[in-house]
């Protein structure tokens, strides 16, 4: 049987809806099937294995980076490989260990990239007054574009205030 | 005494409790998932150094199998705590408000668990004792993508921030699905009684924020206070109407289901959580008067299998165990027969 969406590859996927007592059937092929938005297959999961998925998915692009299955953290020997079944990484030098492909995962499952909460008040004195010109810098852009001149050499001199802060050695 | 359920809080006609969670890593320790029995000692130790007086610290080896499933039941400690607990650990303060949980699928994981809705506060005492933490420890934590957990789901603040709704009109008026898929629509999840991957019993809807990282603490928790100011609206709207349109029939439910918690002698978890629905309902409602939230609370906590277990002193089987749970719940509330 072919796939009723493509019509080229063999129907692997047969799936039953039954919708206001009316019974449905669809026959896709593996492919399609993933990219069909009508088909919740209502299994038993736990959010690891959900991860997975993802990253599976992640990993069918056109560029495949096969070396990435030997990678393993140096700090913990977590194996790449074993992250992908358990959805947990090992230590924090995971993250830097699996560089490649963690971004992606972490872009699709939390819809953003960068962290914009709290910071560790000791750990980060300087990377808190980093992130706080940052946004001061982003609201001075908005206020030049606005117009608003006066507000604008204000958050200038708090820029320049925090900038002449000395970095604390750590 | 147990905070969450011995004492009152806003809304609580309707939200049963709030919760936040910060999880947090040690740098330079594995995680909980690649840690050696010895390392996980190491940890112990930095969070005892940690605390101050008016927290007691107890290690899960040295506790029995009933006090480490009534911390699950009383909603101190996940039930993925226990699995692990040679290597585990929790730490209390006297009214139970802050536990912090050693060793889950984090090393630390500091919760704030008030009753009714109070989020904002939760978060304070959270983030207070996430201050006082981290001037010992030093946390894993990345410029970028912010707190460092074992879970990249939990990445960024590392916050979870929930609550506990009591939602039966909502359930009967068959409301309840369009609302919750609205809320996942928004990203937040809605899971059962005790957590992820437990099942909704006795109209007990846990409702969290999904996402954790690109928005601030603050953020987070407005959007979900926002989103459920909105439920509550919902599920009072949804009782009224049921209270108009069919009052006689909604106090029949409910003496009823009073009638039998007051006298009945076998009780099972599952019926007794969907008589205690009907209860609290009727306590909301003013029909059942003399009934207060908090007492509904400890019933529906020592009503759970090992609470159970625990006020009888002994394990018992399903048999024994439902016949205890009948008694209990009729002390509870009143019935000396």
């Amino acid at each position: 049987m072919l796939c009723e969406n493509c019509n080229k590859r063999t129907a692997t996927v047969h799936v039953t809806k039954i919708v206001n007592d009316q019974k449905a059937e669809i026959h896709l092929c593996e492919q399609c099937a993933k990219e069909s938005e009508d088909i919740l297959i209502d299994t038993p999961f736990n959010i690891n294995n959900f991860l997975t998925s993802i990253l599976d998915s992640i990993q069918e692009s056109p560029i495949k980076v096969d070396y990435i299955k030997t990678t393993k953290c140096d700090n913990c020997g977590m194996a790449y490989g074993k992250f992908k079944q358990i959805g947990r990484l090992g230590c924090s030098k995971c993250y830097g260990a699996f560089e490649e492909k963690l971004p992606g995962l972490i872009k699709r499952i939390q819809g953003h990239e960068v962290h914009v909460g709290k910071i560790p008040k000791c750990a980060g004195q300087n990377i808190r007054i980093k992130k706080e010109i940052e946004n001061l810098k982003n609201e001075l852009k908005n206020c030049i574009k606005t117009e608003e001149f006066e507000r604008a050499a204000l958050l200038r001199d708090k820029i320049r205030a925090l900038e002449s802060v000395p970095k604390n050695e750590e | 005494m147990t905070k969450w359920i011995d004492d009152f809080g806003a809304e609580d006609d309707v939200i049963v409790s709030s919760r936040v969670r910060l999880a947090r890593n040690i740098e330079d320790i594995p995680f909980p998932v690649a840690l050696v029995k010895e390392k996980s000692q190491g940890i112990f130790t930095q969070v005892q150094e940690a605390i101050s007086e008016g927290f007691t610290f107890t290690s899960l080896e040295k506790t029995s199998e009933m006090d480490r499933k009534v911390l699950v039941e009383k909603h101190l400690i996940s039930p993925n705590l226990i699995k692990d607990y040679e290597n585990s650990a929790i730490v209390l303060n006297e009214d139970e408000s802050i536990s912090i949980m050693i060793n889950e699928e984090d090393h630390i994981r500091i919760q704030s668990l008030l009753p009714g809705f109070q989020l904002d506060q939760a978060y304070k005492i959270a983030d207070e004792m996430d201050d006082k933490l981290e001037q010992k420890i030093k946390y894993a934590f990345d410029e970028k993508i912010g707190y460092l957990t074992s879970c990249p789901t939990n990445v960024g603040t590392g916050m979870r921030a929930s609550v506990m709704a009591h939602l039966p009109a909502l359930t009967m008026t068959r409301y309840i699905s369009k609302v919750l898929q609205a809320a996942n629509q928004i990203g937040l999840a809605v899971r059962g009684l005790y957590g992820e991957g437990t099942e909704v019993v006795g109209n007990m809807f846990q409702i969290s924020n999904q996402m954790t990282l690109g928005r601030s603490e603050r953020e987070i928790i407005g959007n979900l206070k926002d989103v459920m100011t909105q439920i509550i609206q919902k599920e009072r709207d949804a009782r009224a109407t049921l209270l108009a349109n069919n009052k006689i029939r909604l106090e029949d439910k409910i003496y009823r289901s009073f009638g039998i918690l007051y006298n009945a002698r076998i009780l099972s978890f599952q019926e007794c959580m969907k008589l205690i629905s009907d209860i609290r309902l009727g306590v909301a409602l003013d029909i059942l008067k003399d009934i207060d939230s908090n007492k509904i609370n400890r019933i529906m906590v020592m009503s759970q299998h090992a609470y159970v277990q625990k006020n009888a002193g002994k394990s018992l089987g399903i048999k024994d165990s439902d016949i205890k749970r009948a008694t209990l719940v009729r002390r509870l509330l009143g019935n000396n027969d």
